[in-house]
């Protein structure tokens, strides 16, 4: 194996720190590198969590004490809040329901973290991901629980060239025993949830104070107004709780956002069947290490982070992506990632910007008709 | 991995770095101050205590108080033993502050160079958020000083307001040395208060506490060979700060807190030393950061000197420069992997360089003041060590420009 300079980004989690620590006895010359991504970082003592804590800092700084590397905290705050945080509002304004984590592998992690790497000096990055790279194809970790393959499916062969996943191999509970025989700190420190940014993990409180009120009509199916909202962007496509629709539904049943239409604000509600998807255009593809495909591929689609998989065909074209689903997908919302599998090798992913229930031709979800 | 797994022993990276050029942010402990403070750390006895233990414990103490008191021309009941510069800084600020508000409280303006340390810029700023005071920012020129003019215009027409007046004797990061018995001598004319912070200054320039006429000066002792934890804040008779700490009435009552004896000796003996040493070492460091400057300067031909030039009005182990179309963590951290030691002079959030609020008050644009390093010589600095960084500052800063255009 070839002795590499390779930075580690460690978060100040177990993952990033026993990734940073297989690096290191693999014979590779590792410096540990935390990202300072908020610009005023909060202290478990303001009551925040998340991974843009001074604790967080701290936790990286004394998990690379005992792996014996060199550390350094990297500002990467304004780069974040351009590429990540408004990236992410600015999509929960278009009626989208984007992923952030997603968005920092590519324009953080992999790209402005790697460029700046590489320019010092370093062959590649190391993160703590889950998952696996195969003579440079991406493929899903063996533990299925925590396989973040679908986050990592936006990087180019180029980015995944430079890449290090040292956790590839591992189940999450290897790398907790593994951290508590490294004697890391880190090894019992709880699994980041939410969304890094949003401390309080309230993501409508988060974009009302980004976006201001937008107060909107809820509608049915049939069109007829049924309640009031203060912001499309504090819905989802197939979400259910939350919407404090006064009058119950005809049939009794349970109803689900459908639909939600940011210029004029209308969020439509319906019943389940309805979020049933058939069909998925995606924008921006991006295939893993492989030339784009010149007809229609046989795959597995996968439409959010730890959602089912689905047989599908999908078919480049035109710079999108249109994918024919099996059999139908419930609650697909546009702004995730489409991520096409060949059983457990990734074969690429585009952002869903459409989804219909039938044929493609039909543009709306649904008519009067339907 | 058995043996290994205290985590103790596998160290990968060097054990030490080869090269010092940080001295500014603190120098080796020398060895009569080490031996010294193992000497006094074996011994038992607080110096409050009235038996004999007691009594030899006070002893060392006021031993150490008037080596200070001596090392910078002070009486001995002027000097107040404190944890280090920032106590220091801070009893001075927010004390005199409190002490001139309750004398007439009309005087709420606190007047202070904005190349201050963060001791005294944020306790300024705290006066102001919490206590009703109003900052007067002090401007400096281009090389960092302030002069006695622009400190007479920033008094202005209502010396009456003024509380306090706070001028480093020489700054941290760019070295400049201000005219302090002049600037004092402005603050006199209005029966203002003036307090300095001499912790870069002490042992490294004459730093006479009398002859300089501030009524308040702060020192340390790890800057100057001593100890982290022992420090000191002059006070001329009848300045009286209101307390910061209270308790069993230590320091004249000024300062409460077990005294540290042992710290306190390091402190005094390292003071002494360093004093004594003075005139030559100083003459020696400059010619070393002379030959620094040079060096830099003939590997990266647009590399700028900041603060002053070399001589009386600098620090003699100071250079400092902007590095254009660098990042200043980006050229610490390869200069760190080649086993040389500098800063980037900054102040720290959650290790997060923030761009030099010195630089920038100088006049510098934000990239500049992000582009810079500090190297700072001092008592075991060599000729290797400047050596070092002539041999490799080109290279390194053609890669952190790279690393600046990614």
């Amino acid at each position: 194996m070839r002795r590499m300079r390779v930075l580690a980004a460690m978060s100040g989690g177990v993952d990033s720190a026993v990734a940073a620590a297989r690096a290191a006895d693999a014979g590779h010359e590792v410096t540990g590198v935390h990202l300072a991504l908020s610009a005023n970082p909060q202290s478990y003592r303001s009551g925040a969590r998340g991974c843009c804590t001074l604790e967080d800092a701290r936790d990286a700084r004394r998990a690379a004490d005992v792996i014996g590397i060199p550390f350094y905290v990297w500002d990467l705050a304004e780069r974040f809040h351009q590429d990540v945080v408004s990236d992410f509002v600015a999509e929960y304004a278009r009626g989208r329901t984007p992923n952030p984590c997603l968005r920092c592998n590519e324009k953080i992690k992999f790209a402005a973290v790697l460029d700046r790497a590489v320019a010092l000096g370093f062959d590649a990055v190391c993160t703590g991901h889950h998952a696996r790279l195969v003579d440079g194809a991406l493929h899903r970790s063996p533990d299925r629980g925590k396989d973040q393959s679908y986050v990592l499916a936006v990087l180019t062969g180029g980015q995944l060239a430079r890449a290090l996943f040292p956790l590839g191999d591992s189940t999450k509970d290897q790398v907790r025993a593994e951290a508590a025989a490294r004697g890391l700190a880190v090894a019992d420190k709880p699994d980041s949830h939410d969304v890094c940014f949003i401390p309080d993990g309230d993501t409508r409180s988060f974009l009302a104070r980004a976006l201001g009120a937008a107060p909107g009509p809820i509608v049915d199916t049939g069109g007829a107004v049924v309640g009031r909202h203060d912001g499309a962007y504090g819905f989802t496509v197939g979400q259910r709780k939350g919407l404090r629709v006064g009058t119950p539904a005809p049939d009794g049943k349970p109803r689900y956002v459908l639909d939600i239409e940011p210029v004029s604000g209308t969020v439509t509600i319906g019943p389940a069947e309805e979020l049933d998807v058939m069909r998925i255009v995606a924008e921006r593809p991006v295939w893993t290490g492989r030339p784009a495909p010149a007809g229609p591929v046989e795959c597995q689609v996968q439409l959010r982070a730890h959602g089912d998989v689905h047989p599908a065909v999908a078919e480049p074209g035109g710079g999108e992506l249109r994918i024919s689903l099996a059999r139908p997908a419930r609650g697909v919302a546009t702004g995730q990632a489409a991520v096409l599998y060949d059983g457990d090798r990734v074969l690429g992913s585009a952002t869903i910007s459409a989804a219909t229930g039938g044929p493609l031709a039909r543009p709306a979800r649904r008519g009067p008709a339907a | 991995m058995a043996e290994t797994d205290s985590g103790h022993e596998r160290l990968r990276q060097p054990p030490a770095c080869q090269f010092y050029l940080d001295h500014a942010a603190t120098t080796p402990v020398v060895p009569e101050a080490i031996a010294a403070i193992s000497e006094e750390l074996a011994q038992v006895g607080n110096p409050s205590s009235l038996h004999n233990a007691g009594r030899r414990a006070r002893r060392v103490v006021e031993e150490a108080r008037e080596q200070v008191a001596e090392a910078c021309r002070a009486r001995p009941s002027e000097v107040i033993f404190t944890s280090g510069g920032t106590e220091a800084d801070n009893l001075a600020v927010k004390g005199l502050y409190w002490a001139q508000q309750a004398e007439d409280p009309r005087r709420r303006r606190v007047l202070a160079t904005a190349v201050e340390h963060h001791a005294v810029l944020d306790s300024v700023e705290w006066l102001a958020g919490h206590e009703g005071a109003e900052p007067g920012w002090l401007p400096v020129d281009g090389t960092g000083l302030l002069t006695a003019d622009a400190l007479r215009e920033q008094i202005g027409a209502d010396p009456g307001s003024v509380a306090l007046i706070s001028v480093m004797w020489a700054n941290n990061e760019v070295g400049t040395v201000q005219p302090i018995a002049d600037l004092a001598a402005v603050a006199h004319e209005h029966g203002i208060p003036f307090h300095t912070d001499a912790v870069q200054a002490a042992g490294q320039l004459p730093v006479g506490f009398a002859g300089s006429g501030a009524d308040a000066l702060t020192v340390t002792g790890h800057k100057l060979g001593g100890p982290v934890g022992a420090g000191a804040l002059l006070l001329a008779r009848g300045t009286l700060p209101v307390p910061v700490l209270h308790g069993g009435g230590q320091e004249s009552d000024i300062r409460s807190g077990t005294l540290d004896a042992a710290a306190i000796r390091g402190f005094a003996t390292a003071f002494q030393l360093a004093v004594k040493r003075r005139d030559d070492e100083a003459a020696r460091l400059a010619a070393l950061s002379g030959d620094l400057i040079g060096r830099v300067q003939a590997a990266v031909p647009d590399a700028v000197l900041n603060g002053p030039p070399p001589g009386p009005g600098r620090l003699p182990g100071n250079a400092h420069f902007s590095f254009p179309g660098c990042e200043g963590d980006a050229l610490l951290m390869l200069l760190d992997a080649k086993g040389i030691a500098c800063s980037t002079g900054s102040a720290c959030t959650a290790g997060v360089a923030q761009p030099s609020h010195v630089l920038l008050a100088m006049g510098a644009d934000e990239p500049r003041a992000r582009g810079s390093l500090r190297f700072s010589l001092g008592h075991s600095s060599t000729r290797a060590d400047v050596e070092a960084v002539g041999a490799v500052i080109a290279e390194v800063v053609d890669r952190a420009r790279r690393a600046g255009r990614a």
